[in-house]
């Protein structure tokens, strides 16, 4: 959407080089490093005593005074019992940050980093752009979500470089865990129910309270825009409402403006890497608690690698409403009295979210295991020579750069210097025997085996997922083109179009940018002589085939579990099917498949790209969604479903 | 100059009111300030309180603020005799048969240089730079001076007969550019000068209301009124030059509105001429319910429908005493909230007024010469009470400037209820001194920006008006937005960009904002300056607040009128004007 977020050509993007904070602290003491002299400068419009009046500004806000009137006018309860009531909901929220324990995590998660992983690489640039943007205007940080480890990571630095503690909207999960919510709360995390769709109350509080740390400018906001963690290490589609939260001071000029920074937060190996794998095949996800987690401690004698966290360029909501949110609508009502968003509102507020979304993606750091990772994926059955893998890598490092991927290969080693160090750190996933480089997947006869099996797959594809955001849409091209009736580009622009709309469940594309997906896969392809285009035509050359397989091959999977799903719906669906069965109907369904020998892809088995095709086919009317007196029913209309 | 005064119509001696004013710059050619050889500044002539006084700190603060240096001067470039003899103006188009009847109906004119570039703009900051530069535009081709409201309604009969366009000039203070002639208008351009009516016609003493010429300039009623111990109390910062007839046409706001109301509050009688005719009401009642009120049409028309001739208005007995004062607010915030709750109570006085930290300083630097070492004393003793035992913050610390009006002992008394107030707010009363200087400066701030353009400053002031609720906001929000775009166009120094609550209402407060950069290093200060004002505009309307509270709309705010009214709205006006003016005879093209 924004020219912000533009690049024409993704060769050219400049990146900031990254510093080792690890560093430091393998040299001095983590002690006295815990007990710094730690003086942040602060945003200049920052109200004097903002933070011990938190609370108190909230409970008499007139945004809370106006919702609790309404309430007990309806309902007839008492205003001051209302107001107790939220009260008691902030007491829940409120995080009560103190620089003692912010000290105490300093001390020990400098231990437990240096423990797990070799290095942790910040950009320090970035880091002097939030210290400016701190200084002007109220932040709100923005990383991309794949761990639990991401906002102690966050504030970890941010104390390093002696910023401003962020304040963080966390998930209701981990108040379960009393001991560590409590931590938490005190290094200066709030805690927000899962879902309270309907409580006016609760939202009002919880708006209000976020609102009002913007508004006094005491401490960065920082949320996960994904809204959780992604399982599949892919980007998820952005929940707006707090990104509509942090905008709305700036729409009623309350603050000048609003700085939003993506932060890209990359791991060389995941810490949650097989729990996700397991959890998308169906076994229950653990509930948070305090003993889980000691008993994680046997991770801390493993090599996670390391991580690299990139501080996006921030960016101004003013620039970004400038000419797409009329600020005057906000004139006519009382800026206290709630209202819906309007469609220009939320439909900014939409684009924004993706093009944010779309930054932190941009900012991801790629090992090399990530290509070895797609490669081996690629060549499940037989795998590949060390040779062979080693010269594919550098092939497939050079395609990756110049679509624009931010690489990080360590280009002063030897390619199979760099293949086999990779694959020694993720020795778990794959089988190296006779020097060929496998996957460990043969054969299954039990479902059992294939779940086992599947696991380490899915933990791959979740290393593979990374890359995909880089080439996607020439991916979406190259499947467009094979799959088009003709080499006309009208026709190849409406595959395009199709298969667009259809993925745009499963990965980060921004609403209303089809044509400028498929300008940009065209400029791609083009520039890297696999696709010869004329006024009408667009041919694939002979040297182009590779990559036009490859990257056909990388979307393949997704197109078949697609269709899978149809071929479920159309044949095996009853008339109509609730939601809570679909999940291990269709799961059975693909196991079944697998083990008859006629499906390949283990990573069909995967609920997030069930659910996704699920959503997406509810999307385009190819079903329905009909409210029964049990829970929703999924009539299938077989027409549209056959297309796929 | 020369004037071709016809003989039959003698012209009164203020149609010379032009001789003593300048023709580049605002007010009166004996007063300006400059920097004398000592490098001090001060203020020239005797008509003001600061005339002839010296301002020791003024040189600081204005190096200080804008980075300018007396070194550095930009000197208006062209001298008058430039203008007015070697053809930079245009001769006039002239209408030959509108000339030959105007001459048979015995009314004055000029087609003079001189006369003509006079009335060809108002105080705009663009229009003032050009004319410094030596550059015209379009200016009306004749001036006329009716006499009376009867000479109008021929002079606007033979506008019509001859398809002339008109543009009736009061006092010239516009800054909307509302005085700019149409570069467009292809007709013969006469601008209608009303300042030969300026007599008081009556004084009904029963029901306190008196009949005015529309021509006549603020000070002059007042003064006449005065004499007869009456006053109108309606006293707008320009009320030394502006017009009766000009604050109808604009919708004028007066400094002490909150005794004696705006203009809309104050007349109770309107007679125009337009092209259809004359239109007035029939009675004097003090309020109607016939309909819309026609007053409305009238009230704010900008010179568009027809020359207002005679207006009725309301009189008081001068007040018995008048006492200034002024409070130290340790922010801005609180400041607006004591103004907020002063509203609330209706206890305003007569008037009151804040000025941020920036205009603070800034009054600061226009004290004169203090006489006495005692003086000076007394000001360091004042300045270390409220820093240091106070605690307030030099650089926060704001200050509201009070005026009350009345009987002695109402005054002394909703005095007291206002400084009570103040005090919950942290309010320190800081004397009667400070006010009345306040006040007196908003008579000569005017001419301050002059001194500016002599050395790379320019600078101007617009206003809003905005809720209660919303005024913190936007005086943060413009002010930022100020000083961003001047960044962003390349303005080399930090603007000053700077604002204060000029009136309470019961909904909300009239805000003022002050902006000046200097523009050394620029090619095209005035494009930047406009584009930076454009920009603050836009802010305002963002923020909640109107498109003008007193200013008016000219040419100047055109463009945001739609978004202000609704095209309902602004069909409503247009297709009044397309019956009162069918063949747009009031062509300014001003408002629509």
């Amino acid at each position: 959407m924004s020219s912000l977020f533009q690049h024409r050509d993704p060769m050219l993007k400049k990146r900031d080089d990254f510093e080792d904070i690890l560093e430091e602290r393998r040299n001095s003491s983590d002690l006295r490093y815990a007990l710094k002299c730690y003086t942040p400068v602060v945003y200049k419009g920052v109200t004097p005593n903002a933070a011990s009046l938190l609370k108190t500004t909230v409970l008499q806000s007139d945004q809370l005074h106006y919702v609790v009137d309404q309430l007990s006018k309806e309902t007839g309860v008492a205003a001051d019992v209302i107001q107790e009531e939220a009260s008691a909901i902030l007491e829940e929220m409120a995080h009560r940050q103190q620089l003692s324990t912010v000290r105490f995590f300093a001390f020990t998660l400098s231990k437990a980093f240096k423990a797990l992983f070799r290095s942790i690489h910040v950009n320090e640039e970035g880091i002097q752009r939030l210290q400016q943007a701190i200084q002007e205007h109220p932040v709100v940080l923005l990383p991309s979500h794949r761990s639990y480890m991401d906002f102690l990571l966050m504030s970890y630095i941010l104390y390093t470089y002696d910023l401003v503690l962020p304040v963080i909207a966390a998930g209701m999960d981990f108040m379960g865990m009393k001991f560590v919510g409590e931590m938490l709360r005190m290094s200066g995390a709030f805690f927000i129910r899962r879902s309270f769709g309907g409580d006016k109350l609760y939202w009002t509080v919880f708006s209000e309270y976020v609102k009002t740390m913007l508004r006094n400018g005491m401490a960065p906001v920082e949320f996960f825009l994904e809204g959780t963690r992604s399982r599949t290490s892919k980007s998820l589609t952005p929940k707006l409402g707090l990104l509509n939260i942090v905008m709305d001071p700036f729409f009623k000029g309350e603050v000048f403006d609003v700085s939003l920074v993506p932060v890209s937060i990359s791991y060389e190996r995941i810490l949650e890497e097989t729990l996700y794998a397991r959890e998308l095949l169906g076994v229950p996800k653990p509930k948070e608690s305090t003993s889980g987690l000691f008993k994680a401690r046997k991770v801390l004698s493993e090599d996670y690698g390391s991580i690299h966290v990139y501080f996006g360029q921030p960016v101004s909501v003013r620039s970004l409403a400038q000419g797409k949110v009329n600020r005057c609508h906000f004139n006519l009502m009382p800026r206290h009295i709630p209202r819906r968003p309007s469609d220009e509102t939320q439909c900014f507020v939409n684009d924004s979210a993706y093009s944010l979304v779309r930054a932190q993606e941009e900012n991801m750091v790629l090992k090399p295991w990530v290509l070895l990772a797609s490669l081996l994926l690629q060549n499940q059955s037989q795998g590949l020579l060390l040779d062979e893998l080693t010269e594919q890598a550098v092939w497939l490092r050079g395609l990756s750069r110049e679509y624009g991927a931010f690489l990080n290969w360590p280009d002063h080693m030897a390619p199979s210097e760099v293949v086999s160090s990779s694959l020694s750190l993720h020795r778990d996933l794959v089988k190296i025997s006779g020097g060929r480089v496998q996957l460990p997947c043969s054969s299954p006869i039990t479902e059992e085996e294939l779940m086992n099996q599947a696991v380490v797959v899915l933990s791959c594809t979740s290393y593979r997922n990374q890359a995909l955001h880089v080439f996607l849409r020439p991916a979406l091209l190259a499947s467009a083109i094979h799959i088009a009736t003709s080499a006309k580009k009208e026709e190849v622009y409406n595959s395009f179009s199709f298969l667009r709309n259809m993925l745009s469940n499963e990965f980060i594309l921004c609403p209303g940018a089809t044509l400028q997906d498929f300008e940009e896969a065209c400029y791609l392809l083009g520039k890297t002589g696999a696709l010869q285009m004329s006024q009408q035509e667009m041919q694939v050359t002979d040297s182009g085939q590779k990559t036009v397989n490859f990257l056909t091959a990388m979307l393949d999977p997704f197109l078949q579990g697609y269709q899978v799903v149809c071929r479920y719906l159309c044949e095996e669906a009853t008339e109509a099917l609730t939601e809570k069965q679909f999940i291990p109907a269709i799961r059975t369904f693909i196991v079944r498949l697998i083990l008859a020998g006629s499906l390949r892809y283990y990573e069909l088995l995967s609920s997030d790209l069930q659910k996704n095709a699920l959503a997406a086919l509810l999307r385009l009317g190819a079903i329905r969604k009909i409210k029964v007196y049990v829970g929703g029913k999924l009539p299938t209309q077989k027409a549209v479903a056959a297309r796929l | 100059s020369i004037l071709l005064i016809l003989s039959q119509c003698s012209v009164n001696s203020s149609v010379f009111t032009q001789e003593i004013m300048k023709w580049n710059g605002w007010g009166y050619s004996d007063s300006r300030f400059l920097f004398n050889k000592k490098g001090q500044a001060e203020f020239t002539g005797k008509r003001y309180r600061l005339s002839g006084m010296i301002l020791p700190s003024l040189k600081d603060w204005f190096e200080g603020t804008f980075g300018a240096s007396l070194q550095h001067k930009s000197p208006a470039t062209v001298s008058a005799i430039y203008i007015y003899f070697f053809n930079a103006v245009q001769p006039p188009t002239l209408n030959e048969a509108f000339v030959e009847d105007l001459k048979s109906v015995g009314i004055p004119f000029s087609h003079d240089a001189e006369d003509r570039v006079f009335r060809a703009h108002g105080h705009c900051l663009h229009e003032i730079f050009a004319l410094r530069e030596g550059k015209v535009g379009r200016v009306p081709d004749l001036v006329v001076w009716p006499n009376c409201h009867n000479d109008v309604v021929k002079i606007v009969e033979l506008a019509c007969k001859h398809s002339v366009c008109l543009i009736p000039y009061g006092g010239g203070t516009s800054v909307s550019s509302a005085l700019e002639c149409p570069p467009e208008e292809t007709r013969s351009i006469v601008s209608l000068d009303t300042s030969q009516m300026n007599r008081i016609l009556w004084i009904d003493e029963k029901n306190l209301t008196a009949h005015v010429e529309a021509g006549i300039i603020g000070q002059d009623l007042e003064r006449l009124l005065n004499e007869n111990g009456y006053c109108t109390g309606h006293e707008p910062d320009s009320m030394e030059f502006s017009s009766l007839g000009g604050w109808v046409a604009t919708r004028a706001s007066g400094m002490k509105k909150n005794i004696y109301g705006n203009i809309e509050d104050l007349v109770v009688h309107i007679k125009m001429v337009t092209p259809r005719g004359v239109i007035e009401k029939s009675c004097l009642g003090p309020r109607m319910s016939t309909g819309p009120d026609i007053h409305h049409f009238i009230m704010g028309s900008e010179g568009t429908l027809g020359v207002v001739t005679e207006v009725t208005m309301k009189i008081r007995p001068m007040p018995e005493y008048q006492k200034y004062g002024s409070v130290v607010f340790p922010n801005f915030e609180q400041g607006v909230a004591c103004l907020r709750e002063v509203a609330r109570q209706r206890c305003a006085p007569a008037s009151i007024r804040l000025m941020d930290n920036e205009q603070f300083q800034f009054g600061h630097a226009l004290k004169p010469q203090v006489s006495s070492i005692f003086t000076s004393f007394l000001d360091g003793l004042k300045k270390f009470y409220i820093t240091k035992f106070k605690g307030f913050d030099p650089h926060h610390l704001c200050v509201a400037t009070l005026l009350f009006e009345g009987n002695r002992e109402k005054v002394l008394q909703h005095e007291k209820q206002v400084y009570d107030i103040a005090a919950k707010f942290g309010g320190l009363a800081a004397g009667e001194d400070n006010g009345q200087r306040g006040y007196m400066l908003t008579f000569v701030i005017a001419y301050l920006r002059d001194l500016g353009m002599d050395y790379y400053v320019i600078g101007e002031s617009f206003e809003t008006s905005v809720p209660w609720d919303r005024v913190l906001d936007i005086c943060r929000n413009v002010k930022e937005r100020i000083i961003r775009e001047c960044k962003e166009r390349g303005v080399q120094f930090p603007p000053l960009s700077t604002c204060r609550v000029t009136q309470t209402y019961d909904a909300g407060a009239c805000v003022y904002f002050y902006f000046a950069f200097n523009y050394r290093g620029l090619s095209d200060p005035v494009h930047v300056y406009e584009r930076v004002e454009h920009a603050a505009r836009e802010e305002i309307l963002a923020n909640g607040g109107s498109l003008s509270h007193h200013h008016g709309v000219g040419k100047l705010r055109k463009e945001w009128m739609r978004e202000t009214l609704s095209n309902v709205g602004m069909g409503m006006l247009k297709s009044v004007k397309d019956y009162v003016d069918p063949n747009n005879i009031f062509g300014n093209r001003n408002l629509l």
